[in-house]
């Protein structure tokens, strides 16, 4: 379609003219005019919902809202025009078959021996094993073989040793979807462990000897302690009402030794219009600082965020200060589970807090436990009530750490926001279907690449510059500080306003940081060449050889190669407001006009610069776009497609 | 009057001190006619704390049997415990405090009794005078000059002796607009754009009152600014409501019909108590206890400290885009033109003019904009956020600018000389300080306490290089370009540096700062070894070609 006009969500006087272009698999956006023919392309599956607004003088609006939180507002001239591409993407946002995914045709051009590399980066036998197991206390268990006792756990699963098989089986009947309790994660240092399962099947009175047992053992493998806590994740009143359907908490008189304990974290359905609600003050027009703390505050998205960190700090507590076991349950003991051990095992084990141990981590408690990506995060066309920020919620988690701990963890910001991307861009078969059981079906590993490799070639682009492995932040267990510092959740601009660079720092410490150190590098490589040099030149004085040297071109200049600096900006609309603050007294007519010039001056001033800088900005710091000289921080790969999503530019 | 009158019990022992995020310790309780010590000497570690009584903000006593507790809240925002066994010293201690920390004559403040313990290389009291910065004027432009007309402090009681002025306007007609302006403060040349020859001028209200009285040489003196053809624009810094309320009260605004060729636009920017109410609720809300999230974001937007900061930026973001993209002159004024209107015409000018971001350039720029164009600081500053006096002069004027200015340093975290800990220290300084910089509400009553004379300027202590070390930035690069900040509520944080320096825990994110610092300063290393073994390798090659051509 041409002629259609793209919308700065910012400024309704800022639009780019260009054609739109429906393909299989992205919506593509390209500019007219500009020598630059600047592109923006959007995955379907990225696509959360699609609007079309009521149609104006200049067309016909439609609204396509982004899973990784982009908003496009295009402008078509024809409403027969824009009623077709809405029809086309409602159908091709909707895919109901697996393979209609993108990564069942997404071709990075590497080989098959490359790709089988690439699922083979993260393995969790290794995993355990790092963590000590199997040992005298815990080992594998293959009661889990054919997906026989669980379909959505692993086929390999680590138990207490002295849980035989029939107490597994005769446990997992006594919880929600058999999701008996499991090994999430082992202390070698102090025997404690925490380990995962559904919600019993109590009800007012039920009991389970063989459950009663399984904790009994998972108790007796860490003899250091003489009882467990099991931790509720739920709010009280949610398991209570639980009970009524014959499902429940455990009830401390039957188990002997533990100790339970509620950690109210709210369910799905909360979480998702939680998160709606903020998006909303995301995307209001120029929101007051009233309005955006107000709806911040009232979306009650950071009051969850810490719900989630307090759950996470009370295990890491449990596990490293007193030594105790914990068993985490919340209803099915996929959601709220996966968060609370991811955040507790990211607290207590550095080695989470690295690149290669964060993607263990996911693949740990998120990927092998199954967590219900395709529900989730709606890959396939399917129940809207099912849909909710789970994962995205620890991402959040993650990054709040790093905000506290700055020098602890070995990936940036920028690995967080792909990681999300790509969680529901599904351009990577990591993290399709609800289970181990489906993907294995569906044959993922064979057919479609690997996240983790891609993110690994690319590493450094995402390395956190403060992070040194001898630091004392990188040792040991964080201990973040607790209530009452609220004040220390932040709302994470850089991931929910993602695409509106305008608000972003202008400079990125970040950005900066890893610029001089890779110049340190190219330095000591110089150094070192020079040195020899030097000694050659000494040597060759000595026996009067004269060689003329030249190596002069090695000696090349080292200017920061991305000194941000050269960055100019364009003032945003400053006057925006300047209408209701009006200004102009009764008897001067004109005076909105001057208003109105004074933007519009500015605009045409402005706008040249507005590409070409926000260009240079985006090279270091944008996911969506590709600055001409390759900022390499991308998540699409070398098919040909320069920039996978897209160049909306604030 | 002698200090030893005020202080009923100097030294107390066995007092234990309380801070968050610190072990309790015990030791000793002197005071001084200007301080408050604590010394603890125990074998482990010995360490002492000196409080300026001019730091103390309120004091509170409770009593549990005959252990005294006292309470000081300090006016940067730290909250410190004092156990104080025995009720009778209890008592003495806090009244004598309390009478110390609130004398009411400036000669017996602290400044006039330090003495310096550092080597004086450059006397800050002349570190920054008017003839220096018209020196560098004269060189671009020759349209402005220097007037001496104030110089007995005869026509505006709160302007510096010399100010700039169009060149075309005599001190005659200087007279007559001081007359027509709000506090005699007549406009004068605040900032020059060398981009593009525009100015930023500052005054106060216009005096049109009801029957819109009009001055010509008022228009003639704002017009000479102009280029032929060109508008300029008037930024009121009151919305225009309060603006033609004035009006009522003698004051008022620029009526168009008489200033054809400008264009008038009101900005809202809140002064006195409403700062100051928003400020105590800001620091209330810091130091909530309570664990509840709700709360928090809430009572955040409810202090509205954030919505005033917005405000201002915006204000400061327009004036500058006025000058810089519309190429047009601006003259800036809000009522009396010492509070507002200089938080907008010195931001503007940290966006418009790299050297305002250097260190230098921005104690420049305060000195300028803030001491010599007559911020009221001692009437300001006179109390902090948990003072109950409620003084309808007490604001954080200077406060909300720093905090402006640490949201655009946030935003370009490249481009400043200076650090966090810089806009900090002068945060500190303007509260309470044993320099006398900051004392005096005007260049006028600065001259009559002989300042200069009896006091030693915190510029001199700033600017040695030890001091200096600790307020510069790692990571700037000279930015010779306009720097556009973003309004955005997503782009404005909280100053956790000010407002939660006492209540959160900062050792993780001063390791990240040392981090930060280490890994440049070893690039530095390296490039100058690397420099070093170049300029040697490049010679013994010279000295091996010489050999060959000989």
């Amino acid at each position: 379609v041409e002629n259609v006009r793209l919308l700065d969500r910012l400024s309704s006087r800022k639009a780019a003219l260009g054609t739109l272009y429906l393909t299989a698999t992205h919506v593509i956006f390209v500019e007219n005019g500009s020598e630059t023919r600047k592109e923006t392309w959007v995955l379907h599956s990225q696509i959360s919902s699609i609007e079309k607004q009521a149609t104006t003088a200049t067309g016909c609006p439609l609204l396509i809202r982004c899973k990784n939180f982009q908003i496009m507002q295009l402008v078509i001239p024809q409403e027969r025009d824009c009623h077709d591409v809405y029809i086309s993407l409602i159908r091709l946002t909707r895919p109901v078959k697996y393979e209609e995914l993108y990564c069942f045709s997404f071709n990075p051009k590497l080989d098959k021996e490359e790709r089988e590399q690439g699922w083979k980066l993260v393995n969790l036998n290794d995993e355990y094993n790092r963590m000590g197991i199997p040992n005298n206390y815990w080992q594998i268990s293959d009661v889990n073989r054919d997906y026989g006792v669980c379909d959505s756990y692993p086929t390999e699963v680590y138990v207490p040793k002295s849980a035989t098989a029939h107490i597994i089986v005769g446990s997992s009947k006594f919880r929600s979807r058999r999701r008996f309790p499991a090994l999430s994660y082992y202390c070698k240092d102090n025997n404690a462990s925490i380990c995962r399962s559904s919600q019993p099947l109590s009800g007012f009175s039920a009991r389970c000897l063989e459950d009663e047992q399984m904790l009994q053992a998972i108790r007796k493998a860490n003899p250091g302690s003489d009882f467990i806590y099991v931790v509720d994740t739920r709010p009280k009143l949610n398991a209570m009402a639980n009970r009524a359907a014959g499902k429940g908490y455990e009830n401390e008189d039957n188990y002997s030794n533990i100790k339970f304990q509620f950690i109210g974290i709210e369910n799905i359905h909360v979480m998702r219009n939680s998160l709606q609600k903020m998006l909303e003050v995301c995307e209001l027009k120029s929101p007051s600082m009233s309005d955006f703390l107000w709806g911040l505050e009232n979306s009650g998205w950071l009051k969850h965020i810490k719900a989630i960190m307090d759950a996470g700090i009370f295990i890491a507590k449990a596990v490293a200060e007193e030594g105790v076991s914990v068993l985490v349950h919340c209803s099915d003991g996929w959601d709220r589970t996966a968060q609370v051990c991811s955040v507790a095992s990211l607290l207590l084990d550095p080695y989470y807090r690295t690149m290669k141990g964060f993607m263990v981590l996911i693949e740990k408690d998120w990927v092998s436990f199954g967590h219900k990506f395709n529900h989730r995060y709606g890959n396939l066309d399917g129940d809207p009530k099912e849909i909710s920020p789970v994962i995205d919620q620890f991402i959040e988690c993650v990054w709040q750490l790093m905000e506290q701990f700055p020098c602890a963890f070995e990936f940036n910001e920028r690995f967080l926001i792909h990681i999300q991307h790509h969680i529901y861009s599904c351009q990577f078969g990591n993290f399709l279907c609800n289970s181990q059981k489906e993907r294995r079906e569906l044959k993922i590993q064979e057919r479609t690449y690997s996240l983790w490799a891609h993110l690994w070639k690319n590493r450094a682009d995402y390395l956190n510059p403060l992070y040194r492995s001898d630091h004392s932040q990188t040792q040991g267990t964080l201990r973040p500080q607790m209530a009452p510092c609220n004040f220390l959740y932040k709302f994470w601009s850089g991931m929910y306003n993602r695409f509106e660079k305008g608000l972003h720092p202008r400079q990125s410490v970040t950005d900066y940081l890893m610029a001089v150190k890779e110049e340190t590098q190219q330095l000591e490589e110089e150094l070192e060449v020079l040195r020899e040099r030097l000694v050659n030149l000494q040597k060759s004085q000595l026996t009067d050889n004269k060689v003329k040297s030249k190596q002069q071109d090695q000696s090349k200049q080292l200017g920061l190669s991305t000194s941000n600096n050269s960055l100019a900006n364009t003032p945003q609309e400053y006057s925006n407001d300047l209408k209701s603050f009006p200004s102009r007294s009764p008897s001067q007519g004109d005076e909105e006009d001057s208003a109105l010039i004074l933007t519009q001056d500015n605009l045409k001033s402005s706008d040249p610069d507005l590409s070409a800088n926000s260009d240079q900005e985006s090279g270091v710091e944008d996911l969506s776009c590709r600055s001409p000289s390759g900022g390499g921080c991308l998540p699409s790969e070398d098919s040909g497609k320069d920039s996978d999503e897209a160049l909306f530019l604030a | 009057m002698e200090f030893a009158e005020l202080i009923k019990t100097p030294r107390a022992d066995n007092v234990v001190l309380h801070r968050p995020f610190y072990l309790a310790v015990e030791g000793t309780l002197c005071l001084t006619g200007h301080h408050l010590i604590f010394s603890s000497r125990r074998q482990d570690n010995a360490e002492e704390l000196w409080l300026l009584h001019s730091n103390i903000d309120s004091i509170e006593k409770r009593f549990v049997g005959s252990l005294g507790t006292i309470i000081i809240k300090c006016k940067d925002l730290r909250i410190i415990q004092l156990d104080i066994p025995g009720m009778e010293e209890c008592l003495n201690i806090a009244s004598s405090i309390e009478a110390l920390s609130t004398l009411d004559s400036v000669t017996l403040m602290y400044p006039f009794f330090y003495r310096p313990m550092f080597e004086i290389v450059e006397d800050g009291w002349r570190s920054f005078l008017p003839d220096q910065e018209f020196e560098l004027l004269s060189s671009v432009t020759d349209e402005w000059r220097l007037s001496c007309i104030n110089k007995e402090f005869s026509v505006c009681p709160s302007y510096p002796p010399v100010v700039i002025v169009p060149k075309s306007i005599d001190d005659e007609a200087l007279r007559k607009v001081a007359m027509f302006r709000h506090g005699s403060r007549f406009p004068v040349l605040s900032y020059y754009h060398k981009k593009n020859g525009m100015v930023m001028m500052r005054s106060s209200q216009p005096l049109t009152g009801t029957n819109g009285r009009r001055c010509k040489e008022d228009e003639k003196l704002i017009n000479a600014t102009l280029r032929p053809g060109k508008r300029g624009y008037i930024i009121d810094t009151r919305s225009l409501n309060v603006a033609q309320q004035a009006r009522a009260k003698g004051g008022g605004f620029e009526q168009e019909a008489h200033y054809p060729q400008w264009r008038r636009i009101h900005k809202c920017i809140e002064r006195f108590n409403i700062l100051q109410e928003s400020l105590i609720k800001l620091v209330e809300a810091c130091n909530d206890q309570s664990h509840n999230m709700d709360r928090w974001l809430s009572k955040l937007e409810a202090s509205n400290w954030l919505t005033h900061i917005k405000e201002i930026l915006t204000a400061a973001c327009l004036a500058a885009q006025c000058i810089d993209r519309e190429g047009a002159s601006v003259l800036v004024h809000g009522t009396e033109g010492t509070d507002s209107t200089l938080q907008v015409t010195s931001l503007a000018q940290i966006i418009l003019d790299p050297r305002c971001r250097t260190i230098r350039g921005f104690e420049s720029l305060v000195v300028r904009e803030w001491l010599q164009a007559g911020h009221p600081f001692q009437q300001r500053c006179a109390q902090s956020a948990y003072s109950n006096s409620k003084q309808k002069w007490e604001a954080p004027v200077f406060l909300l600018f720093l905090d402006c200015v640490w949201q655009i340093l946030r935003q370009f975290p490249c481009s400043f000389e200076f650090n966090e800990q810089f806009l900090i220290m002068l945060f500190e300084h303007t509260y309470a300080s044993q320099f006398g910089t900051f004392l005096g509400n005007n260049e006028n009553e600065r001259s009559k306490l002989k300042l200069p004379q009896k006091t030693m300027s915190l510029w001199s202590w700033v600017n040695r290089s030890e001091e200096l070390s600790k307020f510069q930035n790692p990571l700037f690069e000279a930015n010779s370009l306009v720097i556009w900040p973003s309004v955005a509520p997503q782009s404005l944080q909280l100053w956790e540096g000010v407002f939660l320096r006492w209540n959160r825990p900062s050792k993780f994110l001063d390791e990240a700062h040392e981090e930060m610092i280490s890994i440049i300063k070893y690039n530095k290393e390296l490039q100058a070894k690397v420099n070093a073994l170049r300029r040697q390798l490049a010679e013994m090659e010279t000295d091996d070609r010489m050999q060959e051509n000989l």
